[in-house]
Formats: C-alpha cells, sequence, structure tokens
C-alpha cells in the first residue's frame, strides 16, 4: 500500500494549496472545414467541433471526480482562422467575424470555457486572409464571449514583422475601444507573439499548430501555490536546495498532468500531445508566482533580484517536470500575468514592479508581458512599440515571447481595473510619455538574428 | 477499479464503523485498512475495491461526503493512480 505520508501529501497539495489541473485543451484542425463558400464553412466548423469536443467537458468532470483532483477549465483550440478566410470566395471582415461567431456558438454547444485560434502567423509577410482576420480582430472579439485571438509577429529564423507590428498596436487599441463599457475586457483574449508555439493549452495564446494532427489533447497543469509552500520548508537554504525542492514538487505536479491526459486522452479516444508545466497564478491567495519569489527573500516582487529569481524559479520547474512527463511541450515556465497574480497586483500598486522590470522579467520566464492594463489614452504606436521590444527579446533569445496589455479606456496610472475571476485586478501600469511614433512608422522587417558570435 | 478512502479529522467512536457501512451498501471491498495520528489529526486510510459495476463512483463520494460532514471529518475518495502516479517513478 502506498505510504499515509504521501497520501496525505497528496490530498493537503490539492485541499490547502491550490493544486489543479489548469486545463485540459482539446486541439481540433479546422483544415478539412476549408471551401470557398462561408456558409458552408460555418456549418462544417460548427460540426467538427460539435463532434468531436461533445464529451470533452463530461470526461474532465468526470476524471474530476474519480481522482479528486480540480480541473478549472476545459478548452479548445483550433489551426489558424485565416487559413480558413484565406480560402474563401470574396473574403471579407464580415465573414471572418461570421466564422469568430460560429466558434463561439460551438464552444458553448459543448460547454468549454474558451476557444483559441482566431489567429493569424504573419512573422514573416500577410496573405490576404490573414490581413483580413486581423483587421477582424475587434469586431469578432467584441461581440463573442469565448473566442481567443493570437497573431505571430515574428520568430528566431524570420525576424520581426514590423508592419503588422505597427497593426497590432491599433487592433490592440481597437479592440480596447469596442469593449469601452467592460474597460476593454476583450484585450484580456487578445495575445500578441514572436515564436509561438504549436501545441500550448494555455489561452488567450492557444491554438493548433500547422504541424499538428486532426484531433489532440494538451493538458496543461498549474500549482504556485505547492512551490511556495515547500518552499517555506527550505528557509535560509542556499540556492542548491532551493533549485532541488522546485524540481521535485514540479516532477509530482506534472505526474498528476500527466496522468490527466492519459486518461483524458484513452476516454475520449484522441490522442496525447503534450503536458505543458507552467506556474499559472490565479488571483486566489497562495497562489502566485510572485509569492515563490518573495519566498525566496526578496521583500516584494520587483526588488532587484527578481529576474535571477525568476531564472532559477523558471529552469528548476522544467528541469523537474521534464522527467515526469512523456511529452513535455506548450509554454512549460513560470507564467507572471500581473492582473492574475495576488502577490504581482500588490507589487504593482505599491510601484514596486513596473513594466520595464516585467520586460527583464520575460527574458527567463515562460512567456512575456501578460494580463497588464496600461492607461486608455496610451498611443497606438507606443503599443506597438511595447509589442516590438517583447518580439525583439524573443527573437534574439529563441523563445517565445507576447504581449497581452489592456489599453483600459477613461482610464489613468493609478487607476484600477477589476475584470473579476480568474482575470482578476489590474492596477493601471505607468508607460513611458515619450513617443515611439516615427519608428514604428518605418515599418518593413527586422532581419533575423545571427545565431552565432553570442554575447 | 482501486480506490484510496481517507479519512482526517477528530478521533471519535464509529468511524470505521459508519464508513466501512457505507462501503459495504455501496458494493466496495476494503483491501487494507491504517489509521496513524498526523499532525494531532486522526487519519485512516483504506485501500478498497469497487466491484459493482452498476453503481457510480459518484454515489459512493457523495455518500461519505455526508457522512464525513455529519461528524465533522474530511473523508476524500480518489482512485489509486493519483498516488502511484505522483509518488513512484
Amino acid at each position: 500500500m502506498i505510504n499515509p505520508f504521501e497520501i496525505v501529501e497528496t490530498i493537503r497539495m490539492i485541499d490547502d494549496e491550490n493544486l489543479d489541473i489548469r486545463t485540459i485543451t482539446m486541439g481540433i484542425s479546422l483544415k478539412s472545414c476549408a471551401g470557398p463558400d462561408i456558409d458552408v464553412v460555418c456549418g462544417k466548423v460548427y460540426k467538427k467541433i460539435t463532434t468531436l469536443a461533445k464529451d470533452l467537458v463530461k470526461v474532465g468532470e468526470d476524471i474530476e471526480e474519480q481522482f479528486g483532483i480540480p480541473i478549472i477549465n476545459k478548452r479548445i483550440s483550433v489551426t489558424p482562422v485565416a487559413t480558413l478566410v484565406d480560402a474563401l470566395d470574396e473574403p471579407s471582415e464580415e465573414k471572418a467575424v461570421m466564422i469568430a461567431k460560429t466558434l463561439d456558438k460551438a464552444a458553448k454547444t459543448v460547454g468549454v470555457n474558451f476557444i483559441g485560434g482566431y489567429s493569424a502567423l504573419v512573422h514573416k509577410a500577410y496573405t490576404n486572409g490573414e490581413r483580413i482576420l486581423i483587421n477582424s480582430i475587434p469586431d469578432a472579439l467584441a461581440s463573442t464571449d469565448l473566442v481567443c485571438s493570437s497573431v505571430n509577429v515574428g520568430s528566431t529564423r524570420a525576424g520581426i514583422n514590423m508592419d503588422a507590428v505597427k497593426q497590432m498596436g491599433e487592433i490592440v487599441k481597437k479592440t480596447a475601444e469596442k469593449t469601452a463599457d467592460t474597460q476593454g475586457f476583450a484585450c484580456a483574449k487578445l495575445v500578441v507573439f514572436c515564436n509561438a508555439v504549436e501545441d500550448n493549452p494555455f489561452m488567450a495564446g492557444a491554438f493548433l499548430g500547422e504541424g499538428e494532427g486532426e484531433c489532440v489533447i494538451n493538458v496543461g497543469v498549474s500549482g504556485p501555490g505547492v512551490v511556495k509552500c515547500a518552499l517555506e520548508m527550505a528557509k535560509g537554504k542556499d540556492f542548491g536546495y532551493v533549485a532541488e525542492t522546485i524540481k521535485k514538487t514540479a516532477f509530482k505536479i506534472t505526474r498528476m498532468g500527466q496522468l490527466v491526459a492519459r486518461e483524458a486522452s484513452k476516454r475520449l479516444g484522441v490522442p496525447f500531445g503534450i503536458v505543458d508545466l507552467s506556474l499559472a497564478p490565479t488571483p486566489a491567495i497562495g497562489d502566485s508566482v510572485a509569492y515563490i519569489l518573495e519566498e525566496m527573500g526578496l521583500e516584494k516582487c520587483g526588488a532587484h533580484g527578481t529576474t535571477a529569481a525568476l531564472a532559477l524559479l523558471n529552469d528548476a520547474v522544467k528541469k523537474g517536470g521534464v522527467m515526469a512527463s512523456g511529452y513535455v511541450g506548450g509554454l512549460s515556465g513560470a507564467f507572471i500575468p500581473v492582473s492574475e497574480d495576488a502577490g504581482m497586483i500588490s507589487a504593482a500598486k505599491e510601484g514596486a514592479l513596473t513594466i520595464e522590470k516585467l520586460e527583464a522579467m520575460t527574458c527567463v520566464c515562460s512567456v512575456g508581458l501578460d494580463m497588464i492594463v496600461i492607461p486608455g489614452d496610451t498611443p497606438a504606436s507606443t503599443i506597438s512599440a511595447i509589442i516590438a521590444d517583447e518580439a525583439a527579446i524573443g527573437m534574439v533569445n529563441s523563445k517565445t515571447t507576447a504581449v497581452r496589455v489592456i489599453p483600459a479606456p477613461g482610464k489613468k496610472e493609478g487607476d484600477v481595473v477589476e475584470f473579476g475571476g480568474l482575470l482578476g485586478t489590474g492596477p493601471v501600469m505607468p508607460v513611458k510619455r515619450y513617443s515611439s511614433e516615427e519608428f514604428i512608422n518605418r515599418g518593413g522587417r527586422i532581419p533575423a538574428p545571427l545565431q552565432s558570435l553570442k554575447n | 477499479m482501486k480506490a484510496v478512502v481517507t479519512v482526517i479529522g477528530k478521533d471519535q467512536k464509529g468511524i470505521i464503523a459508519k464508513v466501512s457501512n457505507i462501503l459495504y451498501a455501496h458494493e466496495v471491498n476494503i483491501l487494507d485498512i491504517s489509521q496513524t495520528v498526523m499532525q494531532d489529526m486522526f487519519t485512516m486510510i483504506m485501500l478498497v475495491n469497487f466491484e459493482s459495476d452498476v453503481i457510480p463512483f459518484k454515489d459512493v463520494t457523495d455518500a461519505l461526503d455526508e457522512c464525513g460532514k455529519g461528524m465533522g471529518l474530511s473523508i476524500h475518495v480518489q482512485r489509486e493512480e493519483i498516488f502511484t502516479s505522483m509518488h513512484r517513478i
């Protein structure tokens, strides 16, 4: 029989330390739905999603019940919708929005809480359909509830498409204005990537990549609270011990993700893709990545030393998790979404955590500038410049970076925006007041970086 | 299907009797029992086998949950694999 202490440890992790499976995400390829007629395409999209994912929520709930492990989200990611728009006869923004509405309807029918993939990959250049899809994003996100959108504007191999960067600054701004009544909430469903990954199960950036199969199950685990509690037992110990403690904890968390992924894949008759072993915080007290960094000895997240602490955390999580799962993928690491993390909300309110520090942190964490509320009057060119900076970090360091900022209409520095639920509370953070307009207006492409002579 | 029943709380009369009665009523066979006091809490762990194909897992968890609430105990029922996968390579 299993050791009683181990049983109690598992139960404590779940009951007291917020251990959960953050998401079971079913990836569905929409390639077979492409065609010239918009009504036929929408019909096929709806049918395919509601057929393949009809049992997703039920299976998730059954697993949750039998294993006693909470599975917070059941979600769907689809192949980038821009390819469907490209195949249409006389494609238009209205037709693209019709597909978004179809995705929304299908998601509601099967009961998932988000569907991602209203996406375009334009890291080198645009196709006609991709340009139309991107232009339609503000309308698509404002007229749907569950659809998430992402655009890849750069990659290590292609460089950065600065035309797309410029456009995305404007799109983020328009998206916020379209949903001014909810403080620009739709921007929380829009991510701008560099080096986007094809198998990410986490929203809002999930889409099913071009290299993926017909249907796949990807699982995202979480558990910042468990890591924090484990580190409480390591007070005063050196960094070797800290890294070991995080690795052991990440191993256990990921094993649970692997079990759930295998079980879901078996019950749904869909191949298992990857486990994404990300520490994803929630606004719940004790479920914060910032508190882990503070547990390491920083007075407040954002203090000097935060980048080093995050680098250690991110690396140790990967090292611990890799052995625990047959296939690790997605974004894997530590997320730093400001509005979703109790410790970061507090650090940002006090001014300890600034956008500049967050930018430095994104060099060593798993994604990028995430869930940051900025003043509503921030010019589109400044948002584009923020995107360009993040994309440059991703491009040069061969890692995924992203920007998900919310220029909350009418809000200024010092205000606080309440999104509610997992999306939390966002203190409005100041951005630089100096213009980047001329820089952004240049357009064109930043060439791909040299991969040797690294300094 | 094997599962682990964990009862945590203040020691009192009748815990084993009540829990095992519910298990018996749902055609669940007890394979092993151990009990110990951990951090001042009474902890009983049962390894059980679900032998009925018709009684849903949820019925058992609901019945035990209700019993736990009545006695001020926390009772979990979880499939064995969660523990073996987490703690064994």
